[in-house]
């Protein structure tokens, strides 16, 4: 009893660790730009690809091709950016948010088409099948390793937006652009650059991703929606927000799964942040 | 001869031709543009339906495809479990969807901007995954119709489709009268006062609340109705298939493309789309599949980027060149 109580919590924390990385790049879009890329989930689908195509043709683990996907996803990103948020921007409140639903169907679509809907696996990475055992909760490795990155990279992130010039520069630029702009801050580098990082983090996600899941042009929709949720849960472009949203997303998950159906989680994490929601409009560290 | 003229005797003149059509020989019958023309009357439809509190309201609902869908799940329900006949069900289910809708957007109007957007795509999903494991309701495996006689008692032909396209002319002109009564009348202005500024409208003694939450009743009950003609059409029904962001996407995307919050604009967008969809969807088939919608994400990403106003902005800006250049501001 005990032990599966352990076991769910520490699935439903490494869920939740992985769904932050997700979240994290859609959460610094949102906050700099009030624009929500709807095309997230398929940059997630992308880097897997990315990753697995790596992995397959040139047999390069996804533990190390993550870097990789994370090249090629800042890259996307900011084509993205250059070629449609920037035209789309401020023309209605709404344009960006249609553009990238454009993209993702494109994205979603071309991956159907040139790469079949099938579900692909890479056989022989390093991590798997590997499990490490806590207090009599087994732990899958390639998910802890993922979870830890994740860690990792959002506390860089933090210090990267606390710390440093470029960090200050981007919260002037979310703050008021224009005032920004008269500070001698590039606004449109700095869109361009946090559009390429958001791109950036999610590749990384993919690209570790493989070494676990099977990626498939579908992949990404149910963890885009996720990301939204753990956005707007956590509050408007706000790291420790997103962090702390997505491990509450992720217990949900875990314990409604176990302890309920497994068919019913998604309708309790969503309800959840419906509730969440409906008390706090803007989100848990919203302001 | 002023505008209102000139939108009324269009307004006739299509109606005309379009009742017109299954008369003629080869006009409607079992063919594929006889299909597609029945498909681009119900999306334009629901794209109005949608228009109303979308559009004309300002509040952005994704989450259509949930009213769509209960409609849909009215007609099939009757018709499957309760071996009654659609004309009970179709009501039925309109209004259930009328009564969801006003319970979940009490609450959740008073999100604003994306928290309210993604507000309804959760909704979507909830419902969907609750639909999903609803025995009653056929779970998963969504409700098959069973072989009935045809006619308009079961609203079901198996192969001549007049029935079908006049079933879709009925909706249209139903929603699209309903618009355009709204339009030139009070309620008209209300939900426009409210879509450019509530606080405004509040002080004049308009009751947003209020204005709002019939406008989401209106639509979402309309919806329903479209929703339910969908299961007839297609002589089933599973949550994928009606209840799903796509599905939401559609109302939405179908609008934007021809005009927010314009009478002629969910018409305009219908008809582009939903023949780019269907006719590259059955002549593009040997380049694999998802082209057709490789192609519907392209033109929306254009359409994004170069004309947010849609079709009928477009219209606007030549029809308005020569005219009183201060009416091109009021352009969406």
């Amino acid at each position: 009893m005990m032990s599966s109580f352990l076991q769910v919590l520490l699935d439903g924390l490494l869920n939740g660790l992985v769904y932050a990385l997700v979240a994290a790049g859609l959460s610094m879009i949102w906050g700099v730009m009030d624009v929500i890329n709807f095309a997230h989930g398929e940059f997630l689908m992308v880097g897997m690809y990315v990753s697995y195509w790596i992995g397959f043709f040139l047999n390069v683990d996804p533990l190390y091709s993550w870097i990789a996907a994370g090249i090629f996803l800042f890259i996307l990103g900011a084509v993205t950016y250059r070629l449609i948020i920037r035209n789309s921007l401020g023309k209605s409140a709404m344009a960006p948010l249609l553009a990238t639903f454009g993209l993702s169907m494109v994205l979603k679509n071309f991956c159907m088409n040139r790469f079949t809907p099938n579900f692909r696996l890479l056989s022989g990475t390093i991590l798997e099948g590997k499990t490490i055992s806590v207090g009599g909760a087994i732990l899958s490795v390639p998910q802890l390793v993922t979870a830890l990155f994740a860690l990792v990279v959002l506390g860089v992130l933090y210090w990267m937006l606390k710390k440093t010039r470029l960090g200050w520069a981007i919260q002037a630029t979310a703050m008021d652009s224009e005032a920004a702009e008269l500070m001698g801050i590039r606004t449109e580098n700095i869109y361009l650059l946090v559009f390429g990082i958001g791109g950036a983090c999610v590749g990384i996600t993919g690209g570790l991703m493989t070494s676990y899941l099977a990626v498939y042009p579908e992949v990404g929709s149910l963890f885009s929606l996720i990301a939204f949720v753990v956005v707007a849960l956590g509050g408007f472009g706000s790291i420790p927000g997103a962090l702390l949203a997505a491990l509450l997303i992720g217990l949900v998950e875990s314990f409604s799964g176990f302890y309920v159906a497994a068919v019913v989680k998604y309708v309790a994490v969503f309800a959840v942040y419906i509730a969440v929601i409906l008390v706090r409009p803007r989100g848990l560290f919203g302001w | 001869m002023n505008t209102k003229k000139i939108s009324d005797s269009i307004w006739y003149l299509f109606l005309a031709g379009a009742l017109a059509l299954p008369f003629i020989p080869g006009g409607i019958g079992n063919t594929f543009h006889g299909h597609v023309l029945t498909m681009v009357l119900l999306y334009a439809s629901m794209a109005q339906a949608w228009n109303i509190i979308s559009g004309y309201c300002g509040q952005t609902s994704f989450g259509h495809a949930v009213f769509f869908g209960i409609g849909a799940y009215g007609a099939a329900m009757a018709v499957v479990q309760y071996n009654s006949l659609p004309w009970f069900g179709a009501p039925l289910g309109a209004l259930a969807a009328a009564i969801v809708s006003v319970l979940i957007s009490a609450p959740c109007f008073r999100l604003k901007g994306h928290y309210f957007a993604i507000a309804t795509f959760a909704i979507v999903e909830i419902f969907n995954r609750l639909f999903m494991i609803w025995d009653t309701v056929g779970g998963a495996l969504g409700l098959d119709y069973p072989i009935l006689d045809d006619g308009w008692l079961n609203f079901s032909w198996s192969s001549e489709k007049n029935g079908y396209y006049l079933g879709a002319l009925f909706l249209f002109v139903l929603i699209f009268g309903i618009v355009r009564w709204i339009e030139s009348h009070r309620m008209g202005y209300y939900l426009r006062a409210v879509r450019e500024g509530q606080e405004t409208a509040e002080s004049l003694g308009v009751n947003s609340t209020f204005v709002k939450l019939s406008a989401m009743a209106l639509s979402a009950g309309l919806a329903g109705l479209c929703g339910a003609f969908f299961a007839q059409y297609n002589y089933r029904v599973d949550p994928p298939m009606v209840m799903s962001l796509d599905m939401s996407m559609k109302f939405v995307l179908i609008t934007i493309l021809g005009g927010l919050g314009t009478f002629w604009g969910p018409l305009l967008g219908a008809a582009v789309l939903i023949p780019l969809q269907e006719y590259t969807r059955a002549y593009l088939a040997h380049l694999g599949s998802g082209v057709d919608l490789i192609i519907f994400g392209l033109i929306i990403i254009f359409t994004m980027i170069r004309q947010p106003t849609g079709i009928m902005g477009l219209i606007r800006r030549f029809a308005l060149r020569d005219e009183d250049p201060a009416a091109k501001d009021g352009d969406l």
